[in-house]
């Protein structure tokens, strides 16, 4: 399928994470983003209204068959797993949890990375445990981009390294660096 | 390269299991599908899909084992206390003026929302004017549901929802409790009627009251989803009402007309008039 799209996996220490990149993102960011972020299970994903105040671009909760657009941040909902279609649409999921989670990271990003192949960037945050990891490895062997959180500076580095181990395309880096990496690469 | 290779054995697969058994997966959301088709290839100790769809093709008792991991059966009992509360609440009020009552729980699995339902039911003092119809296209999963046996350490959580969904009885009253299962009273399914059918392939199932439908239809494409919700407006009685799980709509579907909003936030629909 044509078109690109930015993935983002964070854990434990993931709100303060998110809230250095997200805001950073401008409102004329013309790639869709989708995030999985572990949180407590609760029927509205309250992660969206937190955002949605200090973000520029729209942000929602993802539903299922909807059509994947530019300016949109995603947010998985709580207790379901967030995938992406062949199409470039969104499909939630209540399979059994993976990794002890749902959503997990490693389906948003496989399903992702079959999708939109090289034409994916992956973003994994501060996390205490393995999530992403696989997820990560798969878009990078996909050509796709794949971008890791310093472990060393990170909240909690777990997840990072981990990303980092299983995928040996992925470089470690500052908010800063991510955020100017995703602007440059979203309007190449 | 690979992966195309195997998008190609995936459409074969799903096609020799229609063609030679009439199990229809071809139209399911595509991406869960895979994941499970990946994820049997490698329980199931099989180097490619097309390796397994020979052994599918030719050994009879390959199927159901490919069943197990094609359909979804994780669900809970009173999963999302709060759609229980809303039945309770604002359907049962609605369905006390009948006379007699059908209720389908259309992809009932291993029974957690038919078992839920028939509570809720005797509850309210409805059970004994209320025939169930449970389907799925799973006969494992039926049997499961027929048996009504769950393992102990889920009855924490199955009772905490019962609490939150307003029960007005002790889940306790309902099983007992056996080398760490439970098992569940042979009366809440007195009158239930479990049958194989499927909502891809089968008709119309009879003038119901209510249909219970819960994380079945994120599975299904959005041509699948225009076929399943179809037929629940023909499966309906007059003012009927529909409950899908909490994050399905019919917003994406041909059919949203057919059906008003009763509560929102629940996802419990009703039939139109006309």
């Amino acid at each position: 399928m044509t078109g690109r799209a930015i993935v983002i996996g964070a854990s434990a220490g993931g709100v303060q994470a998110l809230s250095r990149i997200l805001p950073a993102l401008p409102a004329d960011f013309a790639v869709p983003v989708l995030v999985v972020a572990h949180i407590p299970p609760r029927k509205e994903n309250a992660l969206v209204q937190l955002f949605a105040a200090k973000c520029a671009l729209r942000v929602k909760e993802a539903e299922d068959k909807e059509m994947l657009a530019g300016g949109t941040v995603y947010f998985a909902p709580s207790d379901y797993h967030l995938m992406v279609e062949p199409g470039g649409s969104v499909a939630l999921s209540s399979e059994e949890p993976v990794n002890h989670s749902r959503p997990a990271i490693d389906v948003l990003f496989e399903t992702a990375a079959d999708a939109f192949g090289p034409n994916l960037a992956g973003v994994v945050l501060t996390g205490a445990n393995h999530d992403g990891a696989r997820g990560l490895k798969a878009i990078g062997d996909a050509g796709g981009i794949a971008m890791v959180e310093d472990p060393d500076t990170a909240e909690v580095g777990t997840m990072p390294a981990a990303a980092l181990a299983a995928c040996p395309a992925a470089r470690p880096m500052s908010f800063e660096q991510i955020i100017h990496q995703l602007q440059g690469w979203a309007i190449s | 390269m690979t992966d195309a290779i195997e998008d190609i054995e995936i459409e074969l697969l799903l096609e020799a299991v229609y063609q030679h058994y009439h199990y229809d997966f071809r139209d399911y959301a595509r991406a869960s599908l895979k994941r499970r088709l990946l994820h049997a290839r490698k329980q199931l100790g099989y180097d490619s899909i097309s390796a397994l769809q020979a052994d599918v093709l030719h050994d009879r008792t390959m199927l159901p084992r490919l069943l197990n991991f094609l359909t979804v059966q994780v669900s809970e009992m009173f999963r999302d206390p709060s759609y229980f509360r809303a039945l309770r609440e604002k359907v049962i009020p609605h369905l006390r003026t009948y006379a007699s009552l059908k209720v389908w729980v259309a992809g009932c699995s291993n029974g957690e929302e038919l078992y839920s339902l028939s509570i809720l039911f005797r509850e309210e003092g409805l059970a004994h004017m209320t025939l169930f119809y449970a389907t799925d296209i799973n006969p494992q999963a039926l049997k499961a549901a027929e048996t009504g046996v769950y393992s102990l350490d889920q009855i924490r959580l199955f009772t905490e929802n019962h609490q939150k969904s307003g029960g007005l009885t002790s889940l306790s009253d309902y099983y007992t409790a056996d080398y760490g299962r439970a098992v569940f009273d042979k009366s809440l399914r007195n009158q239930v009627v479990f049958s194989d059918h499927s909502l891809v392939t089968d008709a119309v199932f009879g003038e119901m009251h209510l249909i219970s439908c819960r994380n079945v239809l994120i599975y299904f494409n959005r041509d699948l989803q225009n076929r399943a919700v179809g037929l629940f407006r023909d499966s309906l009685a007059r003012r009927g009402f529909l409950g899908l799980g909490s994050k399905e709509s019919l917003r994406f579907t041909q059919h949203a007309d057919a059906f008003e909003e009763f509560v929102p936030s629940e996802k419990i629909y009703q039939r139109a008039l006309g």
